[in-house]
């Protein structure tokens, strides 16, 4: 049950739509900072083919232009 | 701060937000997240308390939610003005702490040389016991406290009485002596009255921010980041001026970079521009402002039991354009590496009559062996052109601690203050004695122990018994090379007050433990003058107690009952309306209790139940009352003081043996000497041991590479850390810079002793050290 987290650098002006296209995967809680460009993305998947075909679709985003993972847990199914 | 939780996922899940904060607050200064307050927040009977955060002298209101008597989250109170919702990562993360599992729980009381715990009753019988030895013995100049800024009201307030008033000594003195005495002396002897004039609403009206020598994107984080929003939205400038690039410079739209203590040239240098470019504002000088001088060649304060007074002289205006002549830029650019072009540069904005200028400076300038100067300094280029005293125009001297200025400057844990005024002056004793209850002899005329002076007694043996609180000064005080060895001999009996063990408690003949914040009602006051109380919000384990109740207990069992009146339940209530008789007045009267329950802080001087926002300006001041437009009411004769104080050297500066500058600081994860931070895991994580920071090029050409093991000596210890090269900071070529955070490398081994002689503020800024590859 991975649960990681990400910094995500929107591309330019598309901020608003960054977070649009995060908030609508259901594996994904966004939290925009207040004064900055930058975005946290908390993902968390059922397991590792999950995740790696999340990492497939977050990484065609239109509006991403960065990500970069800051933290990564797994926790057991029952937890 | 999650850990009642019961779902695990949903821990580990905050957990991946905290770190993501932390490293996103690492990269980017003064950034902020208020919706993550939202997310994830435990829904259910969650109840809101509010109070300020734990940490820094910005003093953010932080609201802590508690469920089945335990804290489990926090937020920024969106009511407070200061943050209006908003925190830092050390903010979002602060009641972890609490859960760490070394805390100290039981007062631990040494016996053949291991701790053995004992109940906190047994133990304040040992230190009243011995206390009251101590001065039967040795006379009552022979025991000592020493505080912090850290302390609440109350809890200074009962130190002060006890030592002061009951037992009839001046031996108390506090760690804001290592941090804002400076700031304090600068304060009175310009303006005859402590602390700032203007408020943090100054943000949104100031064209400039000018920064000099503080890195407010990792220290003042949640200020910092109201400055970038009003860059962004209107165009502010922020203009850092400093002696290392740090996160801050990297935001600003200008750093200027300078040699170590050249900014008193610089300063200077500013002046005579502005002198000489006609920028004076003539009729605020003429109404407003007297000139004086003091004495030069003033020495370092390295020997002990230095002795130093000031003798002020008035001057006339044409005398101090006399001496300003020294000070071209042409002449200051030679030694001070500013071109004279960043100097004018600095001049005219500050020239500029439809400029608004906030001047903000916080241990640059005060650690510094001439930081009562360059406070004054820094009033003569506010006051010469009237930028003081307005919505954005004005010098703002930041403090570090959350009640430094609430405890250490107004209740006054200093060896020379009173709660009103100081030892020195009759009347205050009188004031003191009448409120206290006390004959006025009982209170002495004369000053004893500053900080560092205290600890060299304790070295010395004259002091024989001291009692800290809420601070580590093992970690913390400049040259802890002398001051270890000399707190763990015999001849001083040691007691420690505090959450978790330090290397100061490690020396402890006595170790009490101490309520954390939340645990215990209180009171701070933050860097704008802003009185904030909280109520307690959860129990604290085992005997934990609140360090105000330590101190009236040994004050009963030293058999002065009768001054200590309170009741276990109410104390901090009745302790803050006794203690507010004292600023009685237009000039300082503090808020009701009922008032600070009710709202998210309170500025002083409250009248007619206003907050104050600047000081001596007729237009929003009571306390005004000389008909003109300004009053600075603090000195009697209503009027400012500009001061001719000139450049002197640092005490040591680097030569061929010592061939850098050591310059000392904090970093945005963790709070001083880290004794909280280190315990919170994620902040720990983030930075979790301190480091030697290089410019590239002496790197080069030493051969250092990122992560080598450097020692660093100066002539008086030495220390090993990992090289740090291009990463957080970036010094000046023949610079290092290094974190006082990590009690596990020592930096304040290695640095110096010597203080402002006027402030007595040591200074961790300059001394000169040898780098090896070990
Ligand atoms: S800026 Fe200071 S007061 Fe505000 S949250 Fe951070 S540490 Fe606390």
């Amino acid at each position: 049950m991975p649960i990681k987290s990400y910094l995500a650098h929107p591309k330019k002006g598309k901020r608003a739509e960054l977070v649009n296209a995060l908030s609508n995967l259901q594996e994904c809680e966004v939290i925009p900072a207040e004064n900055n460009d930058l975005l946290i993305v908390v993902t968390e998947t059922s397991n590792k083919a999950q995740e790696d075909k999340l990492k497939e679709t977050l990484e065609t985003i239109d509006s991403l232009k960065m990500l970069s993972m800051v933290s990564g847990f797994n926790t057991s199914k029952n937890d | 701060m999650y850990t009642s939780l019961t779902n695990r996922r949903s821990f580990i899940k905050k957990m991946a937000v905290l770190s993501a904060m932390t490293a996103a607050a690492s990269m980017f200064p003064g950034i902020v997240f208020a919706s993550e307050q939202e997310n994830g927040i435990p829904d259910g009977d969650l109840e809101w308390k509010k109070g300020p955060c734990r940490f820094c002298g910005v003093g953010c209101g932080i609201l802590v939610g508690v469920e089945n008597g335990k804290a489990i989250a926090v937020k920024g109170d969106p009511n407070s003005s200061v943050n209006k919702g908003l925190l830092c990562v050390k903010g979002y993360h602060q009641i972890m702490c609490t859960q760490a599992s070394d805390r100290l729980t039981h007062a631990l009381v040494k016996k053949n040389g291991t701790y053995v715990k004992t109940p906190i009753n047994e133990a304040l019988d040992i230190v009243a016991n011995k206390m009251k030895s101590t001065i039967e013995q040795h006379g009552k100049d022979a025991v000592a406290m020493y505080t912090s800024g850290q302390s609440t009201i109350p809890e200074g307030y009962v130190a002060s009485k006890l030592m002061k008033g009951a037992i009839g000594t001046n031996n108390l003195d506090c760690n804001a002596r290592l941090c804002m005495a400076s700031a304090v002396a600068g304060f009175l002897t310009t303006f005859g009255a402590d602390e700032p004039m203007g408020c943090y609403d100054d943000i949104d009206h100031a064209d400039y921010f000018i920064t000099w020598g503080n890195n407010m994107a990792e220290m003042h984080p949640v200020l910092f980041s109201r400055m970038l929003e009003q860059k962004n939205r209107r165009g502010a400038k922020i203009i850092d001026f400093a002696t290392r690039t740090t996160r801050s410079s990297m935001a600003s739209d200008k750093s200027i970079l300078f040699e170590p203590q050249t900014d008193l040239a610089v300063a200077n240098a500013i002046c005579y521009e502005i002198v000489n470019n006609g920028w004076v504002n003539t009729k605020f000088v003429e109404d407003h402002i007297n000139f004086s001088k003091g004495l030069t060649d003033i020495g370092y304060g390295l020997e002990d039991k230095f002795k130093f007074s000031d003798k002020p002289t008035k001057i006339s205006f044409e005398d101090y354009k006399e001496f300003l002549k020294d000070y071209t830029p042409e002449k200051v650019a030679k030694y001070s590496r500013v071109s004279v072009k960043d100097i004018k540069y600095l001049a005219a904005i500050y020239g500029d009559p439809n400029k608004k200028v906030v001047s903000y400076w916080c241990m640059g300038m005060n650690q510094h062996t001439r930081g009562t100067w360059m406070n004054n300094l820094m009033y003569n280029i506010h006051l010469l052109t009237g930028k003081i005293s307005m919505p954005g125009n004005g010098p703002f001297s930041l403090t570090g601690q959350p009640s430094a200025c609430g405890t250490a400057r107004e209740v006054g844990t200093f060896t020379h203050k009173l709660p009103k005024g100081v030892v020195m002056n009759k009347k205050h004793r009188e004031l003191a004695a009448k409120i206290w209850k006390v004959p006025v002899e009982n209170i002495p005329s004369k000053p004893t122990y500053h900080t560092t002076e205290m600890f060299r007694a304790v070295d010395r043996g004259d002091i024989k018994f001291i009692w800290t609180q809420v601070t580590n000064p093992l970690v913390s005080l400049p040259k802890t090379s002398r001051y270890r060895p000399g707190m763990e001999k015999d001849s001083c009996f040691v007691v420690v007050s505090d959450v978790f063990p330090t290397p100061t408690s490690d020396v402890a003949d006595v170790i009490l433990p101490a309520s954390w914040h939340i645990e215990k009602s209180g009171l701070y006051g933050n860097s704008e003058r802003r009185t904030q109380h909280w109520d307690k919000m959860v129990e604290g384990p085992g005997e934990t107690t609140p360090d105000a109740w330590m101190t009236i207990e040994v004050a009963k069992r030293m058999g002065y009952g009768d001054l200590f009146p309170y009741s276990k339940e109410n104390h901090v209530e009745e302790i803050y309306n006794e203690y507010k008789e004292f600023h009685a007045g237009a000039k300082h009267e503090m808020a009701p209790l009922e008032v600070l329950k009710e709202e998210s802080g309170v500025i002083w001087p409250y009248v007619d139940g206003k907050s104050t926002q600047w000081r001596f300006n007729a237009k929003y001041d009571p306390a005004c009352d000389n008909g003109k437009d300004f009053h600075f009411y603090g000195k009697p004769d209503g009027k400012a003081v500009i001061w001719q104080r000139p450049f002197e050297p640092a005490p040591e500066t680097p030569d061929e043996e010592y061939p850098f500058w050591l310059n000392t600081g904090r970093v945005i994860e963790h709070w001083h000497t880290g004794s909280m931070t280190r315990r919170i895991p994620v902040l720990h994580k983030a930075m979790p041991n301190a480091y030697i920071e290089f410019h590239p090029d002496d790197a080069n050409a030493l051969g250092i590479r990122n992560g080598e093991r450097i020692k660093i000596t100066s002539r008086r210890g030495s220390c090993i850390m990992p090289a740090s090269i291009n990463e957080r900071g970036l010094p000046t070529r023949g610079q290092v810079f290094a974190p006082f955070f990590d009690e596990n490398l020592m930096i304040n081994d290695v640095t110096i002793d010597a203080f402002c002689p006027i402030s007595k503020e040591p200074d961790f800024k300059k001394c000169a050290v040898k780098v090896e590859k070990v």
